[in-house]
């Protein structure tokens, strides 16, 4: 059993580990941007609704058609369909570099949802209580309306990290690597089923591990 | 120091358009306790959130220390707010912040060094008497303390007004006198001028000098607390009054007593309360006095009582003896059947 353990990670043990570093780098960095753009659009979305603080139908209703827009797109059509766009930001489409644009096009939006539901949760009573201390709106958006509901914003960060995951396993169609492709390549194509069980195993405990690290984190946060 | 001057507001619905507020002036003078009673939707919660401009009054003017606060501009208005405190029924603590983080983040956000912040938390904290609850969550807390730790909040920005909307509508009776009797203390020792807003007689009845009652969006009866209890004009004045002594008398007794005599209704206030004006009544003439109903309540400043009597005798005696009430400062009123039927009778 041993020898056989061995014998398999001298064979594909460089191959895993590259495999799953790559993944790590078009996840985190992906997410990071996401975040980046995900989180003001979540606010503008909650801001910009009819009746709150900017209200602003148009403003609202246009972002709100986007997002939706973007949204519908599956990940794998979203990939090739925005190429030029890709080469024009990073210039390659191919490779880590080449997938993190289109994965930071469709999670970005999904977070800014994610987001939105997150922060309608915060209490109006609680954002007039600062409005009525004569709070700036911008220290109101950082310390009542995101602080009252990061335990809902860390949730969504993992639900929308784990679908990142997913959509990183098709990165290998532009060349971007990572574990999903690994188990694609050669457990499909090469019928190499260790490898792709072996990838998959991978997967399931990094999205175990995150779903619990994201649960514990979100009660300890939660203080009601 | 606040003057409301002809303040309108109206909201469009899905069923078109309700006239929260129509024309409402009120002014407060500083250093009182100003109440507004009133059922729900009278609009006074409109009202009150018009005074520092959570809400935008359609037309009319709030001048506060003789500036318009409705033709402030953004920053200039931000300023204002600072100094007018507000506090709420439903409390509006951070649930994720300590007591300590839920009065200091607010403060630190205004601009005020740590230090200041740290000293002003725990005078007001003190104050509010929840010196040792620095790190508890608002989860932690029971409604009165949470109550507290508002009035805390609101008092940490050294405010000259505190609105108060509703604040103890949501506690139970022993816990409201508690919040009430803070907010004297308030009023008492820091001077502060409160106006709040309530649907509680109780509420105007133990720390308010004056008094405006609203019903669909007016003001019908305003003025010191005292002359509303004892003389109030409006149904809906004597409805809330009549919360406080509810004198149930039913209508077959009343016609029967009025057979054979006047059944009247007798308000004593202050020194006349203590007075035994009814015991020399009926030394004095020849009437029989019977005691149908009674009850006795403490406002701000003064004890206010109600009998309810049936005197028994000839009319000419029973008119003599009413002048002689009359003579010793007490109200006298005659008491007939009641129309809504509710045979409460003031």
């Amino acid at each position: 059993m041993r020898a056989k353990i061995n014998e398999f990670l001298e064979l594909w043990g460089t191959d895993l580990w590259e495999s799953t570093i790559q993944t790590f780098q078009m996840v985190g960095i992906s997410l990071a941007f996401s975040i980046l753009i995900g989180l003001p659009l979540g606010v503008l979305l909650v801001l910009t609704r009819p009746g709150k603080a900017l209200g602003n139908k148009f403003f609202y209703q246009v972002l709100n058609a986007f997002i939706n827009i973007i949204r519908s797109v599956p990940f794998i059509i979203l990939l090739f369909f925005i190429l030029p766009f890709t080469k024009m930001i990073v210039g390659t489409s191919i490779g880590v570099k080449g997938v993190i644009v289109p994965l930071v096009v469709y999670t970005a939006p999904y977070i800014a949802r994610l987001m939105e539901s997150a922060l309608l949760e915060v209490d109006r009573g609680v954002l007039e209580a600062y409005e009525a201390m004569g709070i700036k709106t911008r220290h109101i958006i950082w310390h009542v309306l995101i602080r009252e509901s990061r335990s809902s914003i860390i949730l969504g960060l993992t639900i929308a990290t784990i679908g990142l995951i997913g959509a990183s396993a098709m990165a290998g169609l532009v060349g971007g690597g990572g574990l999903g492709d690994l188990a694609y390549r050669y457990g499909h194509l090469r019928y190499e089923v260790d490898v792709m069980y072996i990838t998959v195993i991978l997967l399931i405990i990094l999205v175990q591990g995150l779903q619990s690290a994201g649960n514990r984190l979100a009660a300890r946060l939660k203080k009601d | 120091m606040i003057e409301l001057k002809g303040i309108s507001k109206s909201f469009t619905g899905k069923k078109g358009s309700i006239h929260a507020l129509k024309n409402v002036s009120l002014s407060v003078k500083k250093g009182e306790i100003y109440g507004v009673i009133g059922y729900s939707g009278a609009g006074k919660s409109t009202l009150i959130r018009c005074v520092n401009l959570l809400e935008k009054p359609d037309t009319g003017a709030v001048v506060m220390n003789g500036v318009d606060l409705t033709k402030l501009s953004p920053g200039k208005l931000r300023e204002a707010r600072s100094k007018i405190g507000m506090i709420f029924q439903g409390f509006n603590l951070l649930k994720t912040a300590t007591v300590y983080e839920n009065i200091a983040l607010p403060l630190k956000l205004t601009g005020l060094s740590k230090q200041e912040t740290a000293e002003r938390v725990t005078k007001y904290l003190k104050i509010v008497g929840l010196e040792e609850k620095h790190h508890a969550y608002p989860s932690e807390l029971s409604g009165g303390q949470k109550q507290r730790v508002a009035i805390a909040r609101a008092l940490a920005h050294e405010p000259e007004v505190l609105l108060s909307d509703e604040a103890t509508s949501a506690l139970d009776p022993d816990t409201t006198e508690a919040i009430l009797d803070l907010l004297l203390k308030i009023n008492r020792e820091l001077g502060i001028t409160i106006l709040l807003i309530t649907h509680e007689m109780n509420v105007i009845q133990r720390i308010c000098d004056r008094v405006a009652v609203m019903e669909n969006g007016e003001v019908i009866e305003e003025g010191i607390t005292k002359d509303i209890f004892t003389a109030p004009k409006h149904t809906t004045t004597k409805k809330f009054v009549n919360t406080l002594f509810s004198h149930q008398i039913p209508d077959q007794m009343l016609t029967e007593l009025n057979k054979t005599g006047h059944v009247v209704s007798l308000s004593f206030f202050g020194k006349a309360s203590g007075e035994p004006a009814l015991a020399l009544v009926s030394k004095k003439f020849d009437v029989y006095p019977n005691i149908l109903s009674g009850s006795i309540a403490q406002l701000k400043e003064e004890s206010f009582g109600q009998l309810v009597i049936h005197l028994k005798g000839e009319f000419a005696e029973i008119e003599k003896a009413l002048a002689f009430l009359r003579q010793q400062q007490v109200q006298v009123e005659g008491v007939v059947l009641d129309e809504s039927k509710n045979k409460r009778i003031s």
